[in-house]
């Protein structure tokens, strides 16, 4: 907290190459860097709860640069979808951690020296001191308690009430020297520490960890390894070696909604997926559940159960009677009554490739203007309204395809509400032939799936520490009170000739100390306690 | 199934909403008794001053004499209010302040009922919407102003303090009223209860040494006026403790707050770690818990750097209370987040 002052008119000499480094070492770690850096960093993270942030939504971030182009581009060019990786951003906080390092290093090796330093010297007149006062006792002859005898008495009680002490019997005045508090500073110096191993955990761990998603429907097994992902974004030092081969498999999945309220009604008060986990390949399957700020924490990764809705249970036939699709086919809701977008593709069918798309409606009801719709979010009267085509489903090519989209340029339509063959309309366990004799489609079944997030992230434990640390530093720097306190004798022979004997004290703040005039009423009680005052001299 | 959830009591959580409505009316008229105080007080200060201006000379000698810690630099008003806000003889006659307290005292407790109806009606701790965090915050604001009220004077709060409470009040009833329900899956959290709770209070503490802070700019302001030969434009400020005390007391409770604060965001990281995944992620909300925390963290470090106290660290607390109550009321309402299940 080194201060400079650069007034202009001053000539200032040459600084040399080293004088000019030391020179913006000093105003670095100068703490009225550190406060406008700091505010900087405040200012600087507005803008990531403005704009959307890839980190977070990569589609809102697509959706802001396909509606606002111009503007978007912009935006991307000062790296505003990403602020908390930005170039500026980064520098705002690098900078302020190496201000920090720099004002905490000396710090410590200033503090470690005050350790070891006896409490200073006792100033000569304690009643220039926020707190003191004086008060007369008996004389040395008339109670026969020595100087040192006082002086070491003073220093016990002293010490009782968390001080560091020194007696000093020697000299004209003898006086105690005492001070306590020591761990404000150390508080202080653990909270700063701390910071920056928070910061320093969070970029060593997260570049070991990984993230990824997986949709698991019932009954699927998911696999630790990097294929069984639906999508996988590694740490930079993420190496495929690590993922630790257990597996989970989905049997059931519950969800309870609320049957009472009236105004509530159908809101969902309970997720719960019920699996089967085996540690490792050999190990024996145990039964687990996910919910809801339940993870299922499974050889150090965690998996979170971030999403869920229905999968139909479908059948294609071609239009040579082969089967060319059947399965569970993961559908999108879109409400909270789970009416659902879905897309199937039969890529096998002959001798024309089959596509369908529209809804899964799991209580198929129709309201009062006729239109489709989904009464309940449980699945009371499941049915399909789909449309289909057939033609070339564009896969062919090798290009990777979004699995939830039709690309329909290719395909001719087939059954449609506008066309004379009308929308395919499927309850459970219905088959319907498509028209032309180009195959058929069975509605099977229903089941449900589960979105989970997968994710392993070593730095979680000692970020966890070091902010528990913080925490403690903090408060310790807050509330502990850095005091000094000195006790002085002072014999002297009075006008008539008496010996007279006066206890002097005077306390100290160092830093915020609401309490100090408390701490002196309280030291002077004691004070008196050990040696009653004859008569009140002062305050 | 996972737990079973208690059964919501329909007829109890009317009663609650019914009494948050009296305890806004009660709040209101607290309000206007505290305005009145503060119309009137101005009118006391004279009288005092007339009455005791001989005698003003005499007690600072003896107050010089005594002690020679604080010297004081209230212009006028002194005996109606000391820079420790200790209760003072002369503040005796203050009886509109006496009725607006009392009256204060009827709005906590009927306020008080009207949350603990609605957390046994729910079956659960009352804040899941925000509608309940409005009306548990108000509560915990009014609650910990009377309750410091029984140890220190600081009724000269009373006008903002309890002005406010009947504004989140009526905020909550009016602009967010929600029948008492099932908290969703994302909130089934002992977390909520933790978390939650610390954000409120720390919240409180805030907005007490927010209106401290505005009381010592205008403090600050007037003095100067005053000295520099000009009228007094806020005679009522005389019953307000001077700027330097109202900044070291708003520092006090700005500490504490602060570290509730930041263990706020901790709980927070740890329940976002359980329920998304992450511990920090950057979201609305967390990016302005984050705002926050670094302001009133340069407030704190103002206040320890040359050129920084005073007037200029009281803007740093104002702002880092502004952030707070843009974080509370703007990013719930229209910013979207993971935070965003606010019941809207």
């Amino acid at each position: 907290m080194a201060k400079q002052d650069m007034k202009k008119d001053v000539a200032v000499p040459a600084l040399g190459f080293v004088g000019m480094i030391r020179w913006a070492w000093a105003q670095l770690t100068s703490m009225r860097t550190a406060l406008f850096l700091l505010l900087l960093l405040a200012v600087a993270a507005v803008p990531g709860s403005v704009f959307p942030q890839r980190a977070v939504n990569p589609e809102q971030v697509a959706a802001y640069l396909t509606n606002k182009p111009v503007l978007g581009e912009w935006l991307d060019r000062f790296q505003l979808f990403d602020v908390f990786s930005s170039a500026w951003f980064s520098a705002i906080y690098i900078l302020l951690f190496i201000s920090l390092i720099g004002c905490i290093l000396p710090r410590i090796k200033k503090h470690a020296k005050a350790l070891r330093t006896p409490p200073p010297r006792t100033p000569s007149r304690l009643n220039r001191l926020p707190e003191n006062g004086t008060f007369k006792i008996q004389s040395a002859t008339e109670s026969g308690i020595t100087d040192e005898q006082i002086v070491n008495d003073a220093a016990m009680l002293l010490k009782k009430r968390g001080y560091r002490v020194q007696a000093r019997p020697e000299g004209a005045v003898p006086s105690v020297g005492a001070e306590r508090g020591y761990s404000r500073e150390i508080g202080n110096l653990l909270f700063h520490v701390s910071l920056v191993g928070i910061l320093a955990s969070v970029a060593v761990g997260g570049s070991f960890g990984y993230g990824g998603q997986r949709v698991l429907v019932e009954g699927e097994t998911f696999v630790n390894s990097l294929v069984s992902y639906d999508s996988f974004k590694p740490g930079t030092w993420f190496n495929e070696e690590s993922l630790i081969p257990y597996s989970v498999k989905l049997d059931k999945f519950n969800i309870t909604f609320d049957r009472e309220s009236t105004t509530h009604f159908g809101q969902p008060i309970d997720f719960t997926a019920e699996v089967e986990t085996r540690r490792s390949p050999e190990a024996p399957t145990q039964k687990e559940t996910i919910r809801v700020n339940h993870p299922l924490r499974i050889n150090g990764a965690d998996v979170y159960l971030v999403g869920n809705g229905y999968a139909p249970v479908v059948t294609v036939k071609d239009g040579e009677g082969n089967v060319a699709f059947s399965g569970p086919v993961v559908s999108v809701p879109q409400d909270g009554m789970y009416m659902s977008v879905l897309v199937i593709k039969a890529p096998d069918a002959k001798p024309d490739q089959l596509g369908f798309q529209g809804f899964l409606l799991p209580t198929a009801m129709t309201d009062e203007t006729g239109f489709a719709i989904s009464g309940d979010p449980n699945a009371i009267n499941p049915q399909l309204q789909l449309n289909s085509f057939y033609g070339n489903l564009g896969l062919d090519d090798g290009n990777p395809q979004n699995v939830y989209v039709l690309d329909t340029d290719k395909l001719t339509k087939l059954n449609d509400r506008k066309l004379d063959s009308g929308g395919i309309v499927l309850g459970a366990g219905q088959t319907y032939e498509l028209p032309d004799g180009k195959g058929s489609i069975s509605f099977d079944g229903l089941k449900r799936f589960i979105g989970v997030d997968i994710n392993y992230d070593p730095s979680k434990r000692p970020v966890a520490i070091f902010a528990g640390l913080a925490l403690l530093g903090l408060a310790i720097s807050l509330f502990t009170p850095r005091r000094r306190a000195w006790v002085k004798i002072k014999n002297s022979v009075d006008e008539s000739g008496r010996e007279e004997r006066i206890i002097e004290y005077g306390l100290l703040a160092r830093g915020e100390d609401p309490r100090l005039e408390s701490e002196a009423k309280e030291l002077r009680k004691l004070l008196e306690q050990q040696w009653p005052a004859v008569e009140r001299a002062g305050v | 199934m996972g737990n079973e959830l208690p059964t919501i009591n329909v007829a109890l959580g009317q009663y609650s909403d019914l009494f948050m409505l009296l305890a806004a009316f009660v709040y209101a008229a607290a309000f206007i008794a505290f305005a009145w105080d503060m119309a009137k007080s101005s009118k006391l200060i004279r009288e005092i001053e007339a009455s005791t201006l001989a005698a003003e000379t005499k007690v600072l000698v003896a107050a010089g004499v005594g002690k020679s810690t604080t010297v004081k630099s209230t212009p006028v008003g002194e005996e109606l209010v000391n820079d420790s806000m200790d209760y003072v003889p002369a503040s005796e006659k203050r009886m509109a302040a006496k009725i607006a307290v009392s009256l204060t005292w009827l709005g906590v407790l009927m306020h008080g009922f009207a949350v603990v109806s609605r957390a046994i009606a729910a079956g659960r701790v009352p804040w899941g919407n925000m509608y309940e965090f409005l009306s548990t915050g108000s509560f915990i604001v009014a609650l910990v102003f009377v309750v410091v009220l029984l140890k220190k004077d600081l009724r000269f709060m009373g006008t903002f303090v309890i002005g406010l409470v009947t504004v989140m009040l009526c905020g909550a009833t009016m602009g967010f009223p929600t029948p008492v329900a099932h908290l969703v899956p994302a909130l089934q959290s002992y977390w909520l209860i933790i978390h939650v709770s610390i954000a409120v209070a720390a919240s409180a503490l805030f907005t007490i040494s927010f209106a401290m802070n505005v009381l010592q700019l205008v403090q600050h302001a007037r003095v100067d006026a005053i000295a520099a030969g000009k009228a007094d434009k806020f005679p009522f400020m005389g019953v307000v403790p001077s700027a330097g005390a109202l900044e070291n007391f708003a520092y006090r409770i700005n500490a504490v707050a602060f570290v509730m604060w930041t263990f706020t965001v901790m709980a927070g990281a740890i329940w976002a770690e359980a329920a998304w995944g992450r511990y920090w992620g950057w979201d609305t909300k967390e990016v302005w818990s984050f705002v926050i925390w670094v302001v009133y963290a340069g407030y704190l470090h103002a206040r320890a750097t040359g050129g920084w106290t005073g007037a200029r660290s009281a803007w740093l607390s104002i702002i880092g209370y502004l952030c707070l109550v843009f974080n509370f009321t703007i990013v719930n309402i229209y910013f979207n987040g993971l935070h965003s299940y606010a019941g809207l």
